[in-house]
């Protein structure tokens, strides 16, 4: 990892802004543009501070990065971006985009985003990305310019389709059944934490009326008055309290939803073996196909049915010389053939080796950080339950002088 | 004793102010039954009460009976018990009757269906013939007993009984849970009235404690008799036309404006509670989906499988912590603050009950004023009901005094509880998800060192 741009390099986004401006159509758009910041680290060891590199880019710079990573890296398992809307909102979470909460809560998943292609030990030497970071302008021509969008294969986006693939490498075919269950598991986690939190919520905030009737009423006791009074307010501290809390829960989910992102980019490598396993097989079937026509040909026997042999009974047998012509066009398709097949065998098993080398990095990361967020769920519900152990002292005390 | 209830005509004049209900030991034993001419010294000691701070001392006793017999789940429920527990107590004067009521049955009629509870109240009180009795009451037998005690003591604090029928509510008439809140209230009815000073003396209550199912009913039909009730009603409805207001005293005045207040806050508080409540049961609902997703997930998984395994357990002991704590609100909180409601009613029907029998003296002494010349005939009259005005008041002032002390009692400790239940709540969760923490952490420093960070 020594290697990697995130130790060589600091980066934060460090602040976001609503901006507005024409679009690709041209016409008056408003959008939240985001400072990236760059400090080169080896100057700070000599007490020096580096001078501090900044640029502006917006979500959708964000995203053409990642499909170019996506394209030009199939055998990484890219790290994904934040979502593009709010999603799993409980009721008090503004499903706009232009929300602050929601806003902040993006700029720290860019930052994240940012962060993880730099620790990657393939991506961070990426060029484009580097100029990602540090060059402002004519970054987007030179992105298209590598001519990244004709390499994708549209079939990786194609959710529908089905290859019957006859053999597929096991590993990746248990990667992805893996894959759907994570993603099922997490985003069914995500909906229903969701609910417990709008209901925690409703718990807390009704407690806030005890604050006004508790000193209402105090003012015609002689003797509960204080005790009551006194109680009300700690009420009100109680039902203020939940609003901290579940704003770091939100943190909390974060975490959780870049897993959950995370499974679709696993999906997309485990597809992209699945399609070079087809394409691999089905040029091994063509080039069967044509060993046995030449073959048929050669010999004059018709061993499988063909229009071809039902058409030459109906209209008569062809010339020997179209014959020879037909075979030594097919040995040349052969030839061609069997030497795309090699390169493809090549290619697959070469992708099969550096995609799994990536994905057991992968594991060994996504181990790491669900343990982490598990540990830090944990410590959110201790902090709570401390808060509700110290309100609910101090309200039994006044209660108790009542 | 007043209002022996058992002798048909009207009810007696109420006993002269300065002593309490029942001064002396019952002349004569009730009928049917040999009776002892004196009770044993304890209930005698009980019985004389002639200085004010006897019953000062009464009073404060009572408020720390109140708190033995204030409903909670610790509560022992048969009285043999509830002796015992009260014999570790220090207290001077030991409480000599004990009611418990349990054991709803249902009954099936022709014509309809009812249930009655088992009442069993245990003495050692002279009047009475033995020293345990065990009856059956149904829910209109504690409506005859509620009206009987109002009717002796139209100025007497008589404590709420459960609502005949509840209408909001998806509790059905007979469902289990109805009975069972219905029992407890229907219990604390018959405690609040055993605790206090004048009630527990009343001759309808003994009754009611004591008679056979074909004894009370006749008992029921005995009584003052309807002209007489008719009578009674006319003449309220006469003196509130001038409603006794405009000379009633500062003191009640002040009573009223409270308890209009009172009345408000704690209606509100009723409706707060309850909506904490069910607040609480839809975040427990939400919390029995979320613990076991953590389970489905570590089906899928490797090394985080016991983080995520550890996770699900906390979150489902959070989720039966919960539970308990929904359950402190509706055993305590709720009954309580319900009773309250009723009290607050109670009340303004006790204040406009003392303003009628004062409206009957104003009426009397206006009437009075036009008619110089028969003064010597109506002052016999209106002595009568000075009388009355200054017993009705003084009572009330004195049952007032223990409501407020009873009140305040009762809210310190349900609040208290309600503080405790909350805590407890908590200190479970944290305990859980200490433990849970201090597991995974072991296991990370360990990780740590080996792992190859990027």
């Amino acid at each position: 990892m020594e290697d990697c741009l995130a130790k060589k390099m600091e980066i934060t986004v460090s602040e976001a802004e609503k901006r507005t401006g024409k679009n690709a159509m041209n016409i008056q758009e408003t959008y939240t543009a985001y400072l990236i910041e760059t400090r080169a680290v080896e100057s700070q060891s000599e007490g020096q501070c580096a001078p501090v590199d900044s640029l502006w880019r917006r979500y959708s710079e964000f995203e053409l990065l990642r499909n170019y990573l996506s394209v030009t890296y199939p055998h990484i398992v890219v790290p994904p971006l934040p979502e593009k809307r709010a999603d799993f909102v409980w009721h008090k979470l503004s499903a706009d985009n232009m929300d602050p909460d929601f806003v902040e809560r993006r700029r720290i998943g860019l930052e994240n985003f940012l962060l993880r292609v730099a620790s990657h030990p393939v991506l961070c030497q990426d060029k484009i990305f580097y100029s990602f970071l540090t060059q402002e302008g004519g970054w987007k021509d030179m992105v298209n310019e590598t001519g990244f969008q004709l390499k994708a294969d549209s079939r990786l986006k194609a959710l529908n389709a089905t290859f019957r693939v006859k053999n597929p490498d096991k590993r990746f075919t248990e990667l992805k059944h893996y894959s759907d269950e994570l993603q099922s598991v997490i985003s069914h986690l995500l909906r229903v934490r969701a609910r417990v939190a709008d209901r925690l919520y409703g718990v807390y905030k009704v407690h806030g009326n005890y604050g006004r009737v508790f000193s209402e009423w105090s003012a015609i006791e002689k003797e509960m008055g204080d005790g009551l009074q006194s109680a009300g307010h700690h009420m009100d501290v109680y039902a203020a309290s939940i609003d901290d809390i579940l704003e770091e829960e939100e943190h909390y989910a974060d975490l959780l939803k870049e897993y959950l992102f995370y499974a679709e980019a696993l999906r997309a490598v485990c597809r992209k073996h699945e399609l070079m396993q087809y394409d691999l097989e089905m040029a091994a079937q063509d080039l069967t196909s044509k060993k046995q026509q030449c073959e048929e040909l050669a010999t004059g026997t018709v061993r499988t049915f063909s229009l071809k042999g039902v058409t030459s009974k109906l209209f008569g047998q062809e010339t020997a010389e179209q014959r020879e012509a037909k075979i030594k066009i097919l040995e040349e398709q052969i030839q061609e053939g069997e030497e795309q097949l090699k390169s493809k065998n090549l290619e697959g098993r070469d992708f099969v080796k550096s995609a799994w080398a990536d994905i057991e990095r992968f594991k060994e990361q996504k181990n790491h950080d669900l343990k982490e967020a598990l540990i830090s769920y944990a410590v959110l519900q201790i902090s709570m339950c401390k808060k509700g152990i110290q309100v609910w002292t101090n309200a039994k005390e006044c209660f108790s002088k009542m | 004793m007043e209002a022996e209830g058992r002798v048909p005509g009207p009810p007696l004049p109420p006993p002269s102010p300065g002593s309490r209900g029942g001064a002396e030991p019952p002349a004569e034993p009730p009928a049917g039954a040999p009776g002892a001419a004196q009770g044993p010294l304890l209930a005698a000691e009980v019985l004389s009460l002639d200085d004010e701070e006897d019953d000062l001392e009464v009073f404060s006793k009572d408020t720390s009976l109140a708190e033995v017999n204030s409903f909670s789940p610790s509560m022992p429920i048969s009285p043999s018990s509830m002796i015992n527990q009260y014999k570790f107590e220090d207290e001077p004067e030991l409480r000599d009757l004990f009611v418990t009521v349990d054991d709803p049955e249902s009954h099936i009629t022709a014509i309809e269906t009812f249930i009655t509870y088992r009442v069993v109240t245990k003495t050692s009180r002279g009047e009475f013939d033995s020293s345990e009795y065990e009856v059956r009451r149904r829910y209109q037998d504690f409506l005859w007993l509620k009206s009987k005690l109002e009717e002796a003591h139209p100025t007497l604090i008589i404590p709420p009984l459960p609502e005949k029928f509840i209408m909001k509510g998806m509790v059905e008439r007979f469902s289990d849970e109805f009975i069972e809140t219905r029992r407890k209230a229907l219990h604390k009815f018959l405690n609040r009235i055993a605790d206090h000073p004048t009630l527990t003396f009343n001759q309808d209550f003994k009754i009611f404690l004591t008679a056979q199912a074909w004894e009370l009913s006749s008992h029921k039909k005995q009584g003052p008799g309807l002209l007489s009730r008719m009578g009674q009603t006319v003449r309220a409805v006469a003196s509130s036309v001038r409603g006794g207001v405009k000379n009633r005293p500062e003191m009640f005045t002040e009573m009223n404006d409270y308890v209009e207040t009172f009345s408000q806050k704690i209606n509100i508080l009723d409706k707060i509670a309850h909506r904490i409540y069910k607040e609480e049961r839809e975040y427990f609902n939400e919390m029995k989906e979320y613990g076991p997703i953590h389970t489905l997930w570590s089906a899928s998984e490797e090394d985080i499988a016991d983080s995520l395994k550890g996770v699900a357990s906390c979150i489902d002991k959070c989720c039966k912590a919960t539970e308990k704590r929904m359950a402190g609100l509706s055993e305590n909180l709720l009954p309580i603050l319900h009773e309250y409601v009723l009290y607050s009613e109670i009340l303004m029907g006790v204040l406009k009950r003392r303003d009628q029998i004062q409206g009957e003296l104003d009426s009397k002494v206006d009437a009075l004023a036009n008619k110089k010349t028969e003064k010597d005939l109506f002052s016999e009259e209106i002595g009568k009901l000075e009388d009355k005005v200054e017993c009705a008041n003084n009572a009330l002032k004195a049952d007032w005094d223990r409501w407020k002390q009873n009140m305040q009692c009762d809210m310190r400790s349900t609040f208290t509880n309600v503080a405790e239940n909350n805590l407890r709540y908590y200190e479970e969760c944290l305990a859980t998800w200490e433990s849970f923490l201090a597991s995974q952490t072991v296991g990370l420093h360990v990780e740590e060192d080996s792992e190859d960070r990027p």
